[in-house]
């Protein structure tokens, strides 16, 4: 037996103050509100720091100071803001390493995806951005496009400092300023970015970051002085933003929720198919909006794609996030977990066959195996429901016309992933999913110059490419 | 052979449309799945393990024009006590060299336990008849190489000529008797990860021990991607046949980092069943010295200079 010894990626690296306060205006601020909330580590349960939650006067102080710094910043020539942006995204790069740690200490997320994924994408969102901000009167929107003002920015848990990229990136170089809202479970590199903000010189009130859960969520989108709501998140509280600003004048972007679908065709290339199965769910342990949870296989190949899928998964390595060879971290939290295992009893209750490779289970923190469903129905909960973890459910389709109809049998829209080796196959198949991505023979890549949203239920509006600066552009 | 792959051969229609029925390899996501196992951080007492098991898995190999017999003696010195200074050191599984040596290696380890391997079939080109194929093996058989390091005709498997292929590998495998063979595919000449599979199923069918990636003498040689192709390519025919097929990348590894990344991707590609001398092998010879220096420093924890490593 080949045993890998243990290979923690260290954590001297990051400096977790006991206790953080607000970023307005460019500094460090202690919040009137009282509440105070402790942020753990998924991992370990460990308290990793306290952090404020911002009340409604809270909210409205860095309202108020991102509208002040809206002037001086829209004012200023778009190859200025890019030289503020190329600088935030080199300094990302030159803390790269300490910010991946920080994030799977908060998050959950094994090293090696926050290092090879977020923080590479979160760089190169800042570094695309930054060659926009003097390029807007050429993107297309019109000679002259204009910002639209402050922009309250909600986020989630999953990417937290990729989701953070995707909303303030766009948003300063367009001209806007902003003040965003981390997920109450993972602040830290949020305020680690306040930092960033800092390093980089940017004026005060340009980036405003408040902490804080859900009340603290509402307060800023409701507070008058906000132009533009962009909210990544559930689908639940999408619809109630979208309520509550239906007849205001703000601009409403939303990326919410989705079940993609992804499809295997007898002729696919079978184990690059299976890594792609993989990587759709087990990634960021299922805690992915575009995760291929329900993996649709054509029936001729469906034993043979599933026994190569079990045996796949039997070498996947769950357990210490900051470990360099873990593959399946933490789950976030315990509601989130409580949330998985309450789908995953209602899929064996509804009928459907679950299965995990044998996986030991640490002692403390948040964990879910790796877990695969059979003989799983369209009408089934696990096949309808966005379950956020790392539960797979399979369905098969016996013709192509099959595989999109029960593909798009489902309120959501988000992404799907298409393999087969046939380019005409591929190319009808994705003309007829209803989805705001389409892979081809892959699954879950992402880039910044890529265009990125949903279709019904999965939200409006896209992220990333030249499509994100439309969001925050007066047209 | 008794396996549901006996009539595959019958014709080349058959042969082809077998070949071309195994499911598709996606480039893209072949390299990513090879490059993400490159990722995996192996220290300390894994580190250790796989340099030994390693060295174990060397096949040290000269193949030049000015090889000369004092030269393969040499390299057989090393081959048995790769570190003369420190007898805990396994020796290598065999040394590799062309035919006409053969007899100067067996000499030099006879009764060491590393096997001697020879190229044959007109290496690297395998550009000749398989009547001088065949005559080459017997002759390098009868040297006393116990293994023998065929080249497919790339010619004949471009042209869409399996069948060709195939019986030259038999031919080569008769030739062989007890000897094991293992089958070069040249996979640098064959280009696409779809050629790689094709070839590999080819060779495994005509009765392969051992799959090779490359002669050395093209680029690229052994790859990552490739050789992932080619353990997937074993693991099913197992699966297909209950007969084990061993793998071996050649050319190109030559540092420690580059070894272990093989060594994870056998672990968790065909799986550890795989990780012996009996089934995978690293075609090599700077890699040795590499190895030895990286184990040393694990043992002192200082780095020596590289004159403190032989050079064979």
């Amino acid at each position: 037996m080949f045993e890998y010894a243990p290979a923690p990626e260290s954590r001297d690296i990051v400096d977790i103050r006991p206790s953080y306060g607000l970023f307005i205006n460019g500094e460090w601020v202690e919040p009137q509100s009282e509440a105070r909330h402790k942020t753990v580590n998924p991992a370990t349960e460990e308290v990793l720091a306290e952090v404020a939650w911002a009340g409604e006067a809270d909210v409205d102080r860095a309202v108020q100071a991102a509208a002040k710094a809206f002037p001086v910043w829209s004012a200023m020539p778009g190859a200025e803001r890019a030289k503020y942006l190329f600088r935030i995204a080199r300094l990302i790069q030159e803390r790269a390493r300490e910010l991946a740690v920080l994030e799977t200490l908060d998050n959950g997320k094994p090293i090696r995806e926050s290092r090879d994924v977020d923080l590479p994408l979160v760089a190169a969102h800042f570094f695309y951005y930054a060659g926009w901000a003097d390029k807007l009167a050429y993107a297309g929107f019109g000679p002259d496009p204009r910002p639209l003002g402050v922009a309250g920015q909600v986020i989630p848990w999953n990417f937290p400092l990729l989701m953070l990229a995707w909303k303030i990136a766009p948003a300063l170089a367009c001209g806007n300023t902003v003040v965003l809202k981390p997920a109450e479970t993972t602040p830290l590199t949020a305020l680690a970015f306040a930092d960033i903000c800092r390093q980089a010189d940017l004026p005060p009130g340009v980036v405003n970051i408040v902490t804080g859960a859900g009340e603290t969520g509402a307060a800023l989108v409701n507070h008058p002085g906000v132009d533009k709501v962009a909210f990544t998140g559930s689908t639940e509280v999408g619809r109630l933003i979208a309520r509550s600003l239906a007849g205001t004048r703000k601009k409403l972007t939303l990326e919410l929720g989705g079940k993609a679908a992804n499809i295997v065709f007898e002729d696919a290339p079978l184990d690059q198919a299976v890594e792609g199965v993989v990587n759709g769910i087990f990634f960021n342990q299922g805690h992915v909006c575009c995760a291929g949870s329900r993996l649709l296989v054509q029936e001729s190949i469906a034993a043979d794609l599933l026994e190569a899928l079990k045996r796949r998964l039997g070498t996947m390595r769950l357990g210490d996030p900051l470990d360099k060879n873990t593959d399946i971290g933490a789950i976030n939290s315990a509601e989130q977990l409580a949330k998985i295992r309450e789908l995953s009893e209602a899929g064996e209750a509804e009928g459907a066959e679950r299965w995990s490779p044998a996986c030991p289970i640490p002692d403390r923190g948040y964990w879910f195996p790796p877990t695969v469903f059979t003989g799983v129905a369209q009408s089934h909960r696990i096949a309808r429901e966005e379950i956020f973890g790392p539960v797979l459910s399979v369905l098969t389709f016996r013709t192509p016309a099959e595989a999109v109809e029960k593909a798009n049998n489902t309120p959501y829209g988000l992404s799907a992933g298409v393999w087969t080796e046939k380019g005409s196959l591929m190319l009808w198949t994705a003309s007829r999913l209803r989805a705001g991505v389409v892979w081809s023979n892959t699954f879950n890549r992402f880039d910044p110059t890529s265009p990125f949203g949903g279709y019904k239920e999965s939200g409006y509006g896209r992220e990333g490419g030249r499509h994100g600066l439309e969001g925050y552009l007066a047209l | 052979m008794t396996t549901p792959l006996a009539e595959v051969a019958s014709s080349p229609s058959t042969l082809r449309a077998f070949l071309h029925g195994l499911p598709g390899v996606d480039r893209v996501g072949a390299d990513a799945r090879a490059a993400m196992l490159g990722t995996r951080s192996i220290k300390t007492t894994a580190k250790k393990q796989a340099i030994d098991l390693a060295i174990g898995m060397v096949d040290l190999t000269t193949l030049e024009g000015a090889d000369t017999p004092g030269k393969i003696r040499a390299m057989c010195a090393k081959a048995v006590r790769p570190d003369p200074a420190d007898a805990s050191v396994p020796p290598v599984a065999a040394v590799c060299v062309y035919p006409d040596l053969v007899a100067t290696a067996v000499e030099a380890l006879a009764g060491s336990g590393v096997k001697v391997a020879s190229v044959a079939t007109s290496f690297p080109s395998g550009r000749s008849s398989l009547e001088v194929k065949v005559a080459e093996t017997s002759l390098a058989v009868a040297a006393g190489a116990s293994e023998i390091d065929m080249v497919i005709d790339r010619g004949a498997f471009l042209a869409g000529d399996y069948l060709k292929v195939y019986e030259e590998i038999v031919a080569t495998k008769h030739a062989c008797a007890d000897a094991h063979l293992k089958v070069i595919l040249e996979t640098g000449e064959l280009a696409t990860y779809d050629n790689v599979r094709r070839a590999s199923w080819l060779a495994m069918i005509a009765g392969a021990d051992f799959i090779k990636t490359s002669t050395g003498k093209v680029s690229p040689a052994a790859t990552l991607p490739v050789t992932l192709v080619m353990l997937e390519a074993v693991r099913d025919f197992m699966a297909a046949t209950g007969r084990k097929v061993g793998v071996k990348p050649a050319g190109g590894i030559r540092t420690t980092k580059d070894a272990i990344k093989y060594l994870v991707l056998v672990n968790e590609t065909a799986g550890p069943d795989w990780l012996h001398a009996d089934w995978f092998r690293l075609g090599a010879s700077s890699l040795l010295n590499d190895l030895l220096m990286q184990r040393q420093k694990m043992a002192t924890g200082r780095y020596a200079g590289p004159d403190y490593f032989t050079l064979d």
